[in-house]
């Protein structure tokens, strides 16, 4: 198994603030990682770092270097543009175009970026909401409004708007916390399912969520990295003591 | 504390006077209507839409120059003002933070507040003593008194459309000047349109720039360099004729047909703006 990211030295800051301090992991490719943490630890930073969303914030800094496939995504000639249509996202709120149908919303990573071709976008449109578990529940209205869904629909739809643009990473970020159980549960199982296909990122305060659909686990503490291993080993056999502390819900 | 009587008792005393304050308030305009409908009405001909205008105080003709004339000079002003402004909001609430930002919203809200005749006189020493009095002339003028508001009211609107929304697009790979034109200005548009019609609505009606820079006219339209007839100058010329019989009830006709235009013009950009998701 290779490494699809490489994270090496990552510093960020919001201002003078100083968020993550000299992150170094490796993400292997086809996996879940689950970042997890307490509030404030830096948990969202760190996976905005990833598809430099972060620096789109005023007064945002970054420092570091971060490998995709090998190649730093924040080298001198890398466009955003273009890293982010390889690392797609998935936020904490649903957050569909408002003014799009639920065929709009979908194709709309294409259709923005200038594809117009009618035949392609509906076998892309079809292929990702699919992949995201939600075409049986919407196939005979997709021109109905995206936010006219509920709201575990609606973060269905997000992910296969992030599909459909064909990324290699996806990064989610406490993609079930807006949600209740019963969407929560099928948005964990797509997870799995994805994995097949994409190096999964995953955020998440919800420490049985991690332990359900990670393969690793990141522990992040005050903008620090502290453990990062096997899920596994992590939840059984931490090797730091603050690491078990957080685990077993001493602090959080 | 008081007693239930008397504090019910001061809740409707409050609640008389809140709706007396209302109907007050409702009287000119609901008399300005009346008014204006019944009078307009009954000056209302075919010949009174579609003649030129007569001199004062000769019976027949009609005003039909200064309906084409005030739409030509509202389009042509809108023409220019309208993208200007729209961009202007646009610059404005996407770089909020940056120096010359501030400095233009400053220099925007006084220009918002800049009286017409100013403008008017602006549209005059800029274009009228180059070329004469003109319709382009007229243009410029209600253009620069547009482009305040426009701009004002675009920024606001864009200010409104959430962040979630911006994100969502740029982290599709989107890249920002895209992102902007088209999932933030869609998303804006209800309240662009509602800018731009308060602005149309309010140039439609200005006379003091126009006499200034269009002159006004009797006859038909006759080139963007010529001087042109406009409804609100010809409400200004009538409703001043000594002739009384024979031009006041054209000035309300001229009234009435104005403030058509501007409701006509509402509700069609209020139609194109129309959320397709209620």
């Amino acid at each position: 198994m290779s490494y699809k990211i490489e994270i090496q030295s990552l510093s960020a800051w919001f201002g003078s603030k100083q968020v993550l301090q000299d992150i170094t992991m490796k993400i292997k490719q086809n996996v879940v990682t689950a970042i997890i943490g307490p509030s404030g630890c830096g948990k969202t930073t760190l996976i905005r770092c990833l598809n430099r969303m972060h620096e789109l914030t005023p007064r945002a800094k970054v420092t570091g270097r971060v490998l995709l496939d090998g190649e730093d995504i924040y080298g001198e000639n890398v466009d955003p543009v273009t890293v982010r249509r390889r690392i797609g996202m998935v936020f904490q709120k649903p957050n569909p175009f408002p003014m799009m149908s639920i065929y709009d919303n979908t194709a709309a990573g294409l259709k923005l970026n200038g594809v117009a071709d009618k035949h392609r976008l509906d076998e892309i449109v079809e292929k990702s909401l699919r992949a995201a578990h939600l075409w049986d529940e919407v196939k005979l209205e997709l021109g109905k409004s995206g936010a006219s869904l509920s709201g575990g629909q609606q973060q269905r739809l997000c992910i296969a708007r992030a599909l459909a643009i064909e990324p290699e990473v996806i990064l989610m970020d406490e993609p079930t916390s807006a949600l209740d159980p019963t969407a929560a549960a099928k948005i964990e199982q797509l997870i799995r399912v994805l994995a097949e296909d994409y190096t999964v990122i995953i955020v998440t305060h919800n420490m049985q969520q991690a332990a359900r659909v990670s393969d690793f686990t990141a522990f992040l503490y005050l903008g620090k990295l502290v453990e990062h291993g096997s899920t596994k080993d992590i939840f059984e056999n931490p090797k730091s003591e603050l690491t078990e502390k957080y685990i077993t819900g001493e602090f959080g | 504390m008081r007693s239930y009587k008397f504090r019910k008792l001061e809740d409707q005393i409050m609640t008389s006077l809140a709706y007396a304050a209302l109907i007050i308030a409702l009287i000119p305009l609901a008399s300005i209507l009346i008014e204006t409908i019944s009078r307009g009405l009954s000056a209302m001909s075919f010949s009174l839409l579609f003649e030129e205008i007569p001199p004062l105080g000769q019976p027949g003709g009609g005003i039909g120059p200064a309906i084409q004339g005030t739409l030509i000079v509202v389009a042509l002003a809108s023409l220019m003002g309208i993208p200007i402004g729209v961009f202007s909001g646009i610059y404005l609430a996407e770089f909020r933070q940056s120096r010359i930002a501030s400095v233009a919203r400053f220099l925007n809200d006084v220009l918002t507040n800049v009286p017409s005749i100013v403008l008017g006189i602006f549209g005059w020493v800029l274009v009228v003593v180059v070329i004469g009095w003109s319709v382009i002339a007229g243009a410029v003028a209600l253009a620069i008194m547009m482009i305040p508001i426009v701009t004002r009211t675009t920024e606001e609107a864009i200010k409104l459309v959430p962040m979630t929304i911006r994100e969502a697009a740029i982290a599709l790979g989107v890249p920002r000047w895209k992102t902007t034109l088209t999932v933030v200005l869609s998303s804006a548009k209800k309240g662009i349109a509602t800018g731009i019609l308060l602005a149309v609505a309010r140039i439609s009606g200005e006379t003091a720039p126009l006499l200034l820079t269009i002159l006004g006219s009797r006859f038909w339209f006759s080139g963007f360099t010529q001087p042109t007839a406009a409804l609100p100058l010809t409400i200004f010329n009538f409703s001043q004729s000594s002739f009384r019989t024979v031009d006041l009830p054209r000035a309300w006709g001229a009234s009435l047909i104005l403030i058509f235009i501007v409701l006509a013009i509402n509700i069609i950009v209020r139609y194109a703006t129309r959320e397709k998701y209620g």
